[in-house]
């Protein structure tokens, strides 16, 4: 019997449809599986994001941003401390270009995060590793790199889950501290304007793991307040980190030989 | 405050901030950051982050405080030894705030 083409075809495609069918419900759920994982890997982060961008909400208030500029920050620039320096920074009356320059130097470790996890990524698409970059946080990189190295990199849908909750739960105690600073008049009985210090000695203490950071740290706190005193106001931080990064590596090129 | 000039800036410091994050990932896929440059941008947390917080703890009103009442520096104290002890960046901040505010709740003004 000769059958005609169109039917063969129609023959074949149930069963691929059918096939096709399981292998998208496959993945749906294991996609719906991924990103609850993620979220559920974020939580720690947002545990302390919520507080911290309270504290930069209410802050922001007080040295004049508007409440939009105050939530744009949160969404395009996303990055805790160098949000509540240029807070500070703001307030003192310091120009722009300091601002962005600060920004910049508080910000480039990113660098080296992102390198220790471009290897991992290499079967990613350009776009998605855009992305990925853009929500590359001291926190999230915590949880991947620790992830990446020991159990490999899971699904896009799991690693994004992760980033898109952490950036929610910033941009969320954004909001929550843009109200609270149109209710308090000042934030000084709640000591908030203690957040900033308090989370530079946490930073600080955690990034410590060998005595010659210690040393490191000494000496750029010293040369950071001499220029400061000298009359250097808005460059001290940029230019002690300069110095003193590269006499680091000095010293421990001279230690080699 | 010029509302516009503060969204100029963000402008700016998204762009110092996005670029070191982007850049690695696109473009070292199979190649290494120089060994130098790695020890040079390993210096920088602690180097940038001491250099914001010393200024903050021991100047005060343009110049050196290390006096009693600079409750800043006082603070720092107990801020450091939960940092320490404890390892978590979340205590650390709110032990800093609640002595701070209790501090001045106790002795009055600040």
């Amino acid at each position: 019997m000769h059958r005609s083409p169109i039917i063969v075809l129609w023959f074949w495609e149930i069963p691929t449809a059918i096939a096709f069918n399981r292998v998208m419900s496959v993945e749906i759920e294991s996609t719906r599986r991924g990103v609850l994982t993620g979220v559920s890997r974020a939580l720690p982060i947002v545990l302390g994001y919520v507080p911290i961008g309270l504290a930069y909400g209410v802050l922001a208030q007080k040295a004049g941003l508007s409440a939009l500029n105050t939530l744009l920050m949160s969404l395009i620039v996303y990055a805790g401390s160098a949000q509540l320096i240029a807070v500070g920074l703001f307030a003192g009356g310091a120009s722009p270009l300091s601002i962005i320059l600060t920004t910049f130097v508080v910000n480039l470790r990113h660098l080296l995060f992102s390198a220790a996890v471009a290897p991992f990524l290499q079967h990613w698409r350009k776009i998605d590793l855009a992305g990925f970059a853009y929500e590359l946080t001291d926190e999230t990189f915590a949880v991947h790199s620790a992830q990446f190295a020991s159990e490999g990199v899971p699904g896009r849908a799991e690693v994004f889950a992760t980033n898109v909750t952490a950036q929610v739960s910033w941009v969320f105690g954004t909001a929550l501290g843009i109200l609270v600073g149109q209710v308090i008049a000042d934030v000084k009985p709640l000591g908030l304007d203690y957040a900033l210090p308090a989370m530079f000695i946490a930073l600080l203490v955690l990034q410590i793991k060998e005595r010659v950071q210690i040393v490191i740290a000494l000496l750029a706190g010293m040369v950071s307040v001499g220029l400061l005193l000298a009359g250097l106001d808005q460059w001290n931080v940029i230019v002690a980190t300069v110095i003193v990064a590269t006499l680091g590596v000095a010293l421990e090129q001279w230690n080699k030989k | 405050m010029e509302q516009e000039i503060v969204f100029l800036t963000l402008l700016g410091m998204l762009a110092v901030t996005y670029v070191p994050r982007v850049l690695p990932v696109l473009v070292l896929s199979s190649r290494r950051l120089p060994a130098v440059v790695v020890a040079w941008l390993r210096h920088v947390p602690v180097a940038v982050l001491a250099a914001l917080l010393f200024p903050a703890l021991f100047v005060q009103e343009g110049r050196i405080d290390l006096g009693l009442d600079n409750l800043f520096l006082w603070a720092a104290v107990p801020a450091f030894l939960v940092a320490w002890r404890r390892r978590s960046f979340f205590t650390t901040v709110i032990v800093g705030i609640v002595v701070v505010a209790v501090a001045r709740l106790v002795l009055g003004g600040g």
